[in-house]
Order: C-alpha cells, then sequence, then structure tokens
C-alpha cells in the first residue's frame, strides 16, 4: 500500500472566487485513516482555511458528507486506502446539487425547509399528543424503525439526478421521513402529508433511479419509501374513484386507530 | 435584511442582493449527467428500454393485423420479418425488453416490504418469484412454437 495519497480538494471562497477550483495536498495514508482524517490533517498541519463539516466521526451526526471520487459518501465512513491503488489520488468535492458556501461546506436551508414541508412529528386527530402514554408492539415499531435511522446527510440529495433537475422535488430523505411517521402506529396524520406528496414535486417526481438507496450509509433505502408510498397514493385514488364517500378517509387503515393506547 | 433563498429549493437563485450575504456557488446539472457512471448510464437505458418495449408490441399488433388480413397478408408481414432491417430491429428490442425485464424485476424488493411471521423476506426471495414467473412464461411459449 502507497504510504501517502494525492487529496485534490476542491476549495470555493465566496470573497474571492467565481467557481471552485481544486487544490492538491499530499497527506499520509495510514490503512486506519478515513478521508476526514486526511481532511483533519491538512486543516492542523497543512492549510487552516480549509473549510468542511463534521462532528462525531462516527457515522451519527451526518455532517461530514461529501463527494469523494465523485460518489456522494460520509467521509468519516470511507477509507483512504481503498482508493489508494487508483493513481493514488483522491478527489474530495462539495456535496452535488446543493449551493456551495465555500470549499467542502454546502447551503441546507433548502433541504430543512424540504423536510419540515412533510410534517415529520406525530398528527393526533382523536386526542393531544400529551394526554398519555402510547403503546407500540416490538412489530409496529419494526414497521417504521428502518426509515427513523436517518441522519440528515443529505447524501441521498446528491445521489438523485431528479434533486438536481428539479430543485423543487421534495427528496428522497423527506419522503422517507414522512413514510416514516405514515407507519408509526401512534400517528393519524398519513392523509395530511399525503394531500403534500402526492404530487408532481413529491413522490411523483421520483423516476426510481434507486441510487439514493445506494447512497444511504444508514440503510434508510428512501427509493423503496418512495416506490410504497406511490403504491399508497395509487390505491388511495382508486378507493376515492371507486367509492367516492370514502374521500377524505384514512389511507393507511392499518395505522391509524388506537391500538396499543392505554390512558 | 434576511437571507432567503431556500423557500424555493436548492438550486433557487437569491431574489434580491442581499448585504453581507456571501455569494453562493450554484453549478449547473449538465445535459450529459448520465454519462460517465455507468449506474446512471444504466438508469437511462432502463428508461429508453420502454421505448423499445413499445416497438415490440407494435411490430406483434402489426403482425395480427396481417393475420386478421388472410393468408397474403400474413405472409407479405413474414417476408417484410425476414429483411435484415425488421430482424436487426427486433434483434434490439429484444436485448432492451431483456434489459427491462431484468432491471424491474432487481427493484421490486425496493418496490415492496413482504413479511412473513414477522419477520422480513429477503430481497431475493421477493425478486425470485418475477423471474420464476419469466420462466414459466417463457417455457409455455417455447412449448407453443416447437410442440
Amino acid at each position: 500500500m502507497p504510504d501517502t495519497v494525492l487529496l485534490e480538494i476542491a476549495r470555493y471562497s465566496p470573497e474571492q472566487d467565481m467557481e471552485p477550483t481544486f487544490e492538491s495536498y499530499r497527506v499520509p495514508c495510514p490503512k486506519e485513516w478515513v478521508v476526514l482524517d486526511a481532511l483533519n490533517h491538512i486543516k492542523d498541519k497543512v492549510d487552516g482555511t480549509l473549510t468542511y463539516r463534521w462532528s462525531c466521526r462516527m457515522g451519527i451526526c451526518g455532517s461530514c458528507g461529501m463527494m469523494v471520487n465523485g460518489e456522494p459518501k460520509l467521509a468519516c465512513a470511507t477509507f483512504l486506502s481503498s482508493y489508494a491503488k487508483n493513481g493514488n489520488k483522491v478527489r474530495v468535492e462539495p456535496l452535488r446539487y446543493f449551493p456551495v458556501m465555500r470549499d467542502l461546506v454546502t447551503e441546507l436551508g433548502g433541504f430543512l425547509d424540504k423536510l419540515a414541508s412533510v410534517k415529520p412529528w406525530l398528527i393526533r386527530h382523536d386526542d393531544s399528543p400529551t394526554s398519555g402514554e402510547f403503546l407500540q408492539t416490538p412489530e409496529q415499531l419494526e414497521n417504521f424503525r428502518q426509515y427513523s435511522m436517518c441522519i440528515n446527510c443529505t447524501l441521498c440529495y446528491s445521489a438523485c439526478p431528479v434533486v438536481g433537475l428539479d430543485p423543487e422535488f421534495v427528496g428522497p430523505a423527506a419522503i422517507a421521513l414522512a413514510q416514516r411517521y405514515n407507519k408509526d402506529s401512534r400517528d393519524q396524520g398519513a392523509e395530511e402529508r399525503m394531500a403534500i406528496l402526492a404530487h408532481p414535486e413529491g413522490i411523483w417526481g421520483c423516476t426510481f433511479v434507486g441510487e439514493c438507496t445506494q447512497a444511504c450509509p444508514k440503510h434508510v433505502d428512501p427509493a423503496g419509501a418512495i416506490q410504497q408510498y406511490k403504491l399508497s397514493a395509487a390505491l388511495d385514488w382508486l378507493k376515492s374513484f371507486i367509492m367516492p364517500r370514502r374521500r377524505g378517509e384514512g389511507i393507511h387503515d392499518d395505522n391509524i386507530g388506537n391500538q396499543g393506547r392505554t390512558a | 435584511m434576511t437571507i432567503s433563498a431556500t423557500k424555493e429549493g436548492l438550486h433557487s437563485s437569491t431574489p434580491a442582493y442581499t448585504e453581507f450575504h456571501p455569494r453562493w456557488y450554484r453549478p449547473r446539472v449538465s445535459v450529459y449527467w448520465w454519462l460517465g457512471q455507468w449506474r446512471y448510464l444504466k438508469f437511462i437505458l432502463r428508461e429508453i428500454s420502454s421505448v423499445f418495449v413499445a416497438i415490440f408490441v407494435v411490430v406483434t399488433l402489426f403482425q395480427l393485423r396481417g393475420l386478421l388480413g388472410g393468408p397474403e397478408a400474413y405472409y407479405r408481414f413474414q417476408a417484410w420479418l425476414r429483411t435484415p432491417g425488421a430482424i436487426a430491429i427486433n434483434l434490439i428490442s429484444f436485448l432492451f425488453v431483456l434489459f427491462h425485464a431484468v432491471t424491474w424485476f432487481n427493484l421490486t424488493p425496493h418496490a415492496m416490504t413482504v413479511r412473513v411471521g414477522g419477520n422480513r423476506v429477503p430481497d431475493f426471495m421477493v425478486a425470485a418469484p418475477n423471474y420464476l414467473a419469466w420462466l414459466v412464461v417463457s417455457a409455455a411459449v417455447a412449448w407453443l412454437v416447437w410442440r
């Protein structure tokens, strides 16, 4: 294994540059180093102006997402050594399809607005969420647990060409988050979310490229969530078409109700 | 003044110049974004394959029309099928139809979660019935053709 690796890092200074340029740094390549270790090494020892986000360095916080050799990756979970054979060159860029604020830092305001737009909280119609305790069986938890693993790292947005081509598209993580609440036995807001997401900029914007699922470091499977959401939307439409009187009733019959309610 | 450029999506342009607000770099998405990486090229090929599936259907419809038009019309159609152009169209269509079937079958585990006794059925078990059905139908067609 080579001792060093050449890191090509996209640099952008909003005060000086019109567009990003690449700067090369030769860094050591111990086998236990991830891309984030190399960035920290550069910032500490070589160039203190290099700007990037990071926090937990263990795949929990979702801060250090960036493009590594053209693929959306968490810098803390991407080993340098796995790229060492590739001509000893690793290209690091900010996450694709997001506005760049500086160097490797992207602007997340649009993403956060999209997340909030799907009402990612427990919605209750029968009573106040604070009126008592809601019990859940392990099976009911298993129904949505996978979708609750999202760390908002936005890798799925950078993997999705629809996000790039249609900036209004709500996007994989936000739809998976909506599904996380739809599938929660305590939630009664599936219909409200459907009204927001059964839309060309919502679930119907997805063309099932499937790369969001490949990019996800937490195995959330946003592509799966969206396709299942499409099925629910289609069934909902069919039901309202066949039985117009049913319009306005819940779409996830199995999720709505008071199963497990104790108070 | 507030920083406002987020409501309209990731790429919305800042509506007005905002003092002290840094200039964001917004790269344009190339028309050729799908070239260069096999995963995206594969997606585009999968989408284009639907055109060839449609061509296959149209050829079959013309064949049926020939059949309804009597023996002479049918033989004329069969003669057309033997021309190099028709063989090329059929061959390309066939390859795309294969690609279409395989890529979509492989995506079925994402589109549906199957649970048996509370446990999630592994992905290949969800995709397998599709391939099995494909095999059975193909065998039935082969039997019809060669019996």
